[in-house]
């Protein structure tokens, strides 16, 4: 799209405009709530709220610590976030992988079928859920918000597309060369697909750490909560509200999936874009 | 040891490997969606009152039919739809047109900027949201007394509460939005814009006859998972504004969680969700008729 002459300095200048904009817009309730997080209550109260850092975050984090337990809630949500995300990298890379892959019988209708579930909303399967988590004890348990999550097509879907394209006769020369079938999906086709592991694990790792709904109606006790449970449970149970202690909870709630997120830039878009990409 | 192998290498072959490969997810399925889908239908023809379930036959979509509060979080959830899905995806196709130019320079800290809110959980950015709009001491409303308005009661009232989550969600998942329609974008080939600007066409009707047919199945794409993703919006409801004032903002989701898991009324939620199942269901069936497919042939 080559344009030149004064036409040209117009676009420049709204294209930088409103993209400015659109970032100021992104960015500034983050910076509002890392400065916020080092405020007291009432200097964010105030008539005039300070928009810079100030010394209170030792303060903050200590009130924070009497009214829940950080290091718990930070290892509950890590535990059910990299259980999740392990999980679904192994057991969907391998679904996608036959479905890819091999021909067998009801496959068309197999596909179909996981197809279909993506249109279901998680929502209606919570009233069974529960009770079923009940009667088999797991209520309150890591297992009971991790296990049913990875009943989704997404990551299936994500991996078979992904997969289609590795060249049959690579896998048919393993055969020949006598290499068993879950070592030929282990050493050659899985170390193939690393981007594509990257973009589900990162896709499946930031679902699970901001997952919301299903932790709050099975999760029962303090101990157990995630960060978003924890997060609106502090806000709820407050009398009066301590607004720099809330927003420092929240930059521990953001701040891990954010450094993940700036590191891992690349294989979060293709996650993406991975869902929205099917032709 | 070399037996057992052996044993395996048998067991495990070309022939079996597929269903082998597909057994943990199948049981995962199973368990977790193909059982809770069909339960759940069942359940909503069942009362639940104390401790039992009892049969009522199509009671509880009767009462769903005369229930008010239904009625209003599907009013609540279409206009959210209505104002929402269109504004995000006019936005998010024009950043994506923006941040794609090839003049473009610092085009990462623009992406990185405008994606970083969709990953956030959205505990935490309504969290931030409910500061930034308090009535009496939030950001807002302070910037509009300065300019001179007086402030808008945001969350305490019907329009600035919906406009609240409405702006919200904008906020949550535009920058999301925009790397699917990049995905699109990059997918039209160049020499459709070299050809038309031979022809000495306008930015505005390469826009027009170029770019949109070109992505429109991605506009699609957008546009439904939107639309379901807003069908089944509960967070921000629940945390934001408590579905309130006098459930001017409550969504089903919202609804569906108060009936099934504060009233225990399991029976009822189950039909709440399954009429969401019909609406999902719906709306996707005329939004791809609609656009025939996203077909550009």
């Amino acid at each position: 799209m080559k344009t030149t002459g004064k036409k040209i300095s117009g676009r420049k200048v709204f294209t930088y405009v409103f993209l400015t904009i659109a970032a100021l817009i992104s960015l500034f309730p983050f910076y509002f709530m890392f400065v916020s997080a080092t405020n007291t209550n009432a200097e964010i109260l105030s008539a005039a709220p300070k928009l810079f850092f100030g010394s209170h975050l030792a303060e903050n984090f200590a009130n924070l610590n009497k009214k829940m337990d950080l290091v718990r809630i930070l290892t509950n949500s890590t535990i059910m976030t990299v259980s999740y995300t392990a999980l679904a990298i192994v057991l969907h890379s391998m679904a996608g992988y036959a479905l890819a892959k091999f021909e067998f019988k009801g496959k068309g209708l197999l596909f179909g079928l996981i197809m279909i579930t993506m249109m279901i909303p998680a929502q209606v399967m919570y009233v069974p859920l529960f009770t079923l988590m009940n009667n088999i004890g797991w209520a309150n348990t890591y297992q009971a918000v991790v296990l049913p999550g990875l009943a989704g097509a997404f990551g299936i879907f994500l991996m078979r597309q992904n997969m289609l394209a590795f060249p049959t006769s690579l896998i048919e020369a393993a055969r020949i060369d006598g290499c068993g079938e879950i070592g030929i999906f282990l050493k050659v086709v899985l170390p193939s697909q690393k981007p594509a592991v990257g973009a589900l694990g990162i896709y499946m790792f930031m679902s699970m750490w901001n997952n919301f709904m299903w932790p709050l109606i099975i999760l029962s006790t303090k101990s157990m909560y995630n960060f978003p449970v924890a997060l609106a449970m502090l806000d709820g149970v407050a009398w009066r509200k301590d607004y720099g202690v809330i927003m420092l909870a929240t930059v521990c709630a953001v701040l891990p999936i954010m450094i993940i997120f700036l590191v891992f830039q690349k294989q979060f878009v293709a996650g993406v874009m991975g869902g929205a990409v099917k032709e | 040891m070399a037996g057992g192998k052996e044993r395996r290498r048998n067991f495990v072959n070309k022939k079996t490997a597929p269903y082998i490969f597909l057994l943990p997810m199948i049981v995962l399925f199973g368990v977790f969606m193909v059982y809770p889908v069909i339960k759940s239908l069942a359940l909503s023809f069942y009362d639940f009152e104390g401790g039992e379930y009892l049969f009522c036959g199509i009671n509880n979509y009767v009462t769903m039919f005369r229930d008010p509060v239904f009625w209003k979080s599907l009013g609540n959830t279409f206009i959210y739809l209505a104002i929402q899905v269109p504004v995000m995806v006019i936005l998010s196709l024009i950043l994506g047109v923006l941040v794609e130019e090839n003049f473009l320079k610092f085009r990462t800290c623009y992406r990185i900027s405008v994606f970083l809110p969709s990953v956030t959980a959205l505990v935490a950015y309504a969290m931030i949201f409910k500061l930034l709009f308090n009535t009496d001491f939030g950001l807002v409303n302070h910037f509009l007394r300065s300019v001179g308005w007086s402030g808008v009661d945001w969350l305490n009232s019907v329009w600035g509460a919906r406009a609240v989550v409405i702006m919200g969600i904008t906020w949550r998942w535009t920058g999301y939005n925009t790397i699917i329609m990049i995905a699109g974008l990059k997918g039209i080939p160049t020499e459709l814009y070299e050809s038309a600007d031979m022809d000495g066409a306008s930015f505005l009707q390469k826009f027009f006859r170029i770019t949109i047919p070109m992505v429109k199945s991605i506009i699609l794409f957008v546009s439904i998972t939107s639309t379901i993703g807003t069908l089944q919006l509960f967070d921000e409801s629940f945390v934001l504004t408590k579905g309130g004032p006098d459930n001017a903002t409550i969504t089903i989701g919202h609804y569906l969680y108060n009936t099934g898991f504060s009233y225990y009324k399991f029976g009822y939620a189950a039909a709440l969700s399954y009429a969401l199942v019909i609406i999902i269901g719906i709306l996707s069936f005329v939004q791809f008729k609609a656009t025939n497919g996203g077909d550009n042939s």
